[in-house]
């Protein structure tokens, strides 16, 4: 290491306005340097201040923030420059990938003129020349047809060739610095690992240098020679990868490690009623005219069936389009089946709230995604929460702003929390107010959307902890959603699996431990970083898929033009059998259970 | 403790909102106490000299007939601000209860509607006014109804698209996986997210119905004598146009002040963060 690094960061400090006027420090004296060719990863909870540290490196402070301290990027030096120098140095000597490629490439340009614009603007080569070094990075990136895909606009693209185009723009100028921001965050974790593997590829071929910020320990350990801890602004641990992962110096950091695999502690004896609470059989919904079968042209779900017990707690997984908050928005009436039942208790419910009686209703309850939209900012806690216990049970004045008071203990949260506007509460508060609210229904099932996937890990911790105790406290029971098995396999009984709206294995918890599994559940598993530096490396030896060339095909298993176990001349002819396995799981798949144990 | 929040809100407000609200606030005094600030009775003739300049007697000068300018402005500011006030006030409780109709009722209704509004709008508002009074006759009631009637399919469109964007969020769709009614879901979850939005275009309704009235007046549609309000001021007054007379200038700007004010406090309210 030669005694000047190439990107230097001393005593930087990002100072903003806080709520009354005084400045409020939010990163406050970190120093790091980075030698060439290597990435150092900023890592930390949302608000720890990561993203800031990566836009400061580049001179930019979000809303009038000021940056303090020495920031040197190869020979530039960025905390005393003019706005115009600066703008000469982003994009050519410092560049930027974001968390959301969708959303930050131009709808109406083709992609390859948006790649090659940095190149452009800062005329550091010739169109031509600019053109042929993008079609070398798109197959350095590993994306298909590296010569034409660029004549393609953003909405011909998914998300994680996006992701990989962005990070073409980034490297297209040979910079001093590439900044990866969140890059894999909103992906599926499929998808992940295919950009995770492209950009360590293109990062060692090109040599870059690179800042990654994530929140995910076990993504950073694949892509970065150091790690940078933060929380609240100020530096935890820092240190080189395989020294923070085998043998963490700082509590926090022991705790980021430990939420990455989310244990619930509350222990709850999964129970086994004779007759289901919730029974969802063979299901049809989508979009688009119904034929007489009742099959929409476009379906969402195709024969969906799951029962729950009583108290218990069952797992929805897949990936992004594969219907999973379908199912929770058909069994809550917002969206009528096109074929198919869902019965609460024996008694099959109306397809839509509207047939429903509020006896019903209030038993099966919904909790979205998102509380930042799930909870109406015109109205205070206390209104929120009461609206329902007034809907349902008919509570008003001192009765139901004591039962509001009992809700707010009942999620942990202090009894003045019901005088604020959700605006003034914390992500994770949000979500449990979110919860509160199912809860002040009574309800015998809850229907959890991706409840935990807008949070930190930490802060999942804590609501898979407190749906555990509600569970055993209060004997509700769960249909959980969610595309990240850790977390369904921390809280749930039973495990569904779906792809592109048909279930293609069930079974209970702990058949999820071990082969056999069906090839997309076994992708699934495989897909999730492990928090070891050599894990991509093992992950690159993956089976070819046969039918990679074949689309989609309503009538034959739908995950055949992914699947690497398919057999030619049985899986593209026949509709896979649904086989029972020793473990108790149920597998959509025409391998045996030999054959998929291998 | 509300009303801190608003003194509050007033100082955080930048200099040209700060005019605005100055401005809007003067006109509301004039239209409520106009009349028993005014020096002399609006329809006397009080001055011997016909569009005479500033005085001490007379601060704006005397109009056409000798009658004091200062005392008709300030009875004439009751009309026009009163007047445009109930218009809008009508305009919008009826354009965005039908857009909330529209966003929360069946999809034929909203289509129903949405197309009939787009037929309403289509028709020049000017041209619209001029022809209901010269069939109708002008009256207050009548005046008042066309102005509201003009200006409610711009207000509805501006709120359905409002309610449209609010009806797919995730609090909708719990109150309605709750089994709330329509009229639950469109005033208490989707209407108090719309107020913000809504009275910035409330307020330039306002601007453009104070225009409009002051127009058909100044064409002499709009109100009769012996009432005038600021636009049938204007026209009265026109032959002192070619001199400059004060009795003409004067409620120009009067108009002029009241609209600009508004259009400056809307501004500043809106793009500041001021809640």
């Amino acid at each position: 290491m030669s005694e000047r690094p190439h990107v230097e960061a001393r005593g930087l400090s990002v100072t903003v306005r806080g709520p009354g006027g005084a400045p409020l420090r939010i990163v406050d004296d970190v120093s790091f340097a980075v030698p060439k060719g290597e990435v150092l990863a900023l890592i930390g909870e949302s608000g720890s201040g990561k993203t800031t540290i990566a836009l400061a490196l580049m001179g930019y402070g979000r809303g009038g923030a000021v940056i303090g301290g020495d920031i040197r990027v190869g020979d530039a030096r960025l905390d005393r420059q003019g706005d115009a120098s600066l703008a000469a140095q982003r994009g050519h000597r410092i560049t930027y990938v974001a968390q959301s490629a969708a959303a930050a490439f131009n709808p109406s340009r083709r992609v390859i003129d948006q790649v090659i614009e940095p190149a452009l603007i800062h005329r550091t080569a010739t169109p031509p020349a600019a053109r042929a070094r993008a079609i070398d990075l798109f197959r350095a990136l590993a994306l298909p047809q590296p010569e034409t895909i660029g004549s393609r606009y953003p909405h011909e693209l998914s998300g994680g060739q996006l992701q990989r185009l962005m990070a073409a723009m980034a490297l297209i100028t040979k910079p001093d610095l590439v900044i990866f921001d969140e890059p894999t965050t909103a992906l599926d974790v499929t998808t992940q690992v295919e950009v995770l593997q492209a950009f360590r590829k293109v990062v060692r071929e090109e040599g870059a240098t690179g800042v990654y910020v994530s929140h995910d320990l076990a993504v950073v350990a694949q892509m970065a020679d150091h790690i940078l801890v933060l929380n609240r602004g100020q530096v935890r641990e820092q240190n080189a990868v395989h020294a923070i992962l085998e043998a963490p110096a700082d509590d926090y950091t022991r705790t980021l490690m430990a939420a990455a695999h989310p244990v619930v502690a509350t222990h709850v004896a999964p129970a086994r009623a004779a007759d289901p609470l919730l029974a969802i059989d063979g299901v049809f919904a989508g979009y688009g005219p119904v034929d007489k079968a009742g099959r929409p042209a476009n379906p969402v779900l195709s024969n969906a069936s799951l029962t729950i017990g009583r108290g218990a707690a069952v797992g929805v997984i897949g990936e992004s389009g594969s219907g999973k908050s379908t199912v929770a928005r058909v069994v809550a009436g917002l969206l009528a089946p096109t074929a198919g039942t869902v019965s609460l208790d024996g008694t099959p419910l109306a397809p839509t709230v509207a047939g429903r009686t509020r006896e019903q209703l209030r038993r099966v309850q919904i909790v979205f995604q998102n509380a930042d939209v799930a909870l109406n900012p015109a109205h205070s806690v206390g209104e929120i929460l009461g609206r329902v216990l007034r809907f349902y049970h008919g509570l008003r004045g001192p009765d139901a702003a004591r039962r509001v008071a009992k809700l707010l203990d009942l999620i942990r949260l202090p009894a003045g929390v019901a005088d604020r506007h959700c605006a003034e509460l914390s992500g994770g508060q949000k979500q449990r107010v979110n919860l509160a609210r199912a809860l002040a229904a009574d309800p015998d099932i809850i229907l959890c959307d991706e409840v935990t996937s807008a949070l930190d890990t930490v802060v999942r911790g804590a609501i898979l902890d407190l749906l555990a105790e509600l569970r055993r406290d209060l004997g509700v029971a769960y249909l959980f959603i969610s595309h990240d098995i850790a977390t369904v396999k921390a809280l749930c009984d039973d495990i569904v699996v779906l792809y592109k709206g048909t279930r293609v294995e069930s079974g209970d918890c702990a058949s999820y431990a071990a082969a056999p599994f069906h090839p997309y559940t076994d992708l699934l598993i495989s897909s999730v970083p492990e928090m070891r530096t050599d894990w991509l490396a093992d992950e690159s030896a993956r089976a070819v898929t046969p039918f990679a060339h074949l689309g989609e095909q309503p009538d034959l298993c739908r995950f055949l033009p992914r699947c690497p176990a398919a057999i030619p001349g049985l899986c593209d002819s026949m509709v896979p059998p649904l086989r029972p396995m020793a473990a108790g799981n149920s597998i959509l798949c025409h391998r045996t259970e030999g054959q998929l144990t291998h | 403790m509300k009303r801190r929040g608003l003194l509050r809100r007033a100082g955080a407000l930048p200099l040209s909102g700060k005019i605005g609200l100055a401005l809007v606030c003067f006109w509301i005094v004039a239209a409520i106490a106009g009349p028993w600030l005014a020096p002399y009775s609006p329809g006397a003739f009080v001055s011997e000299e016909v569009f005479a300049g500033a005085s001490g007697l007379f601060w704006f000068g005397s109009d056409f007939l000798g009658r004091d300018v200062l005392s008709r402005l300030l009875v004439g500011a009751r009309f026009t601000v009163g007047l445009s006030a109930v218009a809008v006030a009508i305009a919008a409780s009826i354009g965005t209860g039908l857009a909330l109709t529209a966003a929360v009722g069946p999809r034929w209704l909203d289509e129903l509607l949405a197309r009939g509004m787009d037929t309403l709008i289509s028709i020049p508002a000017k041209i619209f006014a001029l022809v209901l009074v010269a069939a109708f006759g002008s009256s207050l009631l009548l005046l008042t109804l066309i102005v509201a009637v003009t200006y409610v399919p711009g207000n509805f469109r501006i709120a359905r698209s409002l309610a449209v964007g609010l009806a797919r969020l995730d609090y909708v769709e719990v109150a309605r996986a709750r089994g709330e009614g329509r009229l639950h879901i469109a005033l208490v979850e989707m209407l108090p997210n719309m107020i913000r939005p809504l009275f910035a275009d409330i307020g330039l309704r306002f601007v453009f119905i104070v225009l409009l009235l002051s127009g058909l007046s100044f064409l002499g549609l709009g109100l009769q004598p012996p009432d005038a309000d600021l636009g049938s001021l204007v026209r009265e007054n026109v032959s002192g146009l070619a001199e400059g007379a004060l009795a003409i200038l004067a409620p120009a700007v009067a108009i002029a002040s009241l609209t600009v004010g508004v259009n400056l406090l809307i501004d500043a309210a809106t793009q500041g963060g001021v809640k």
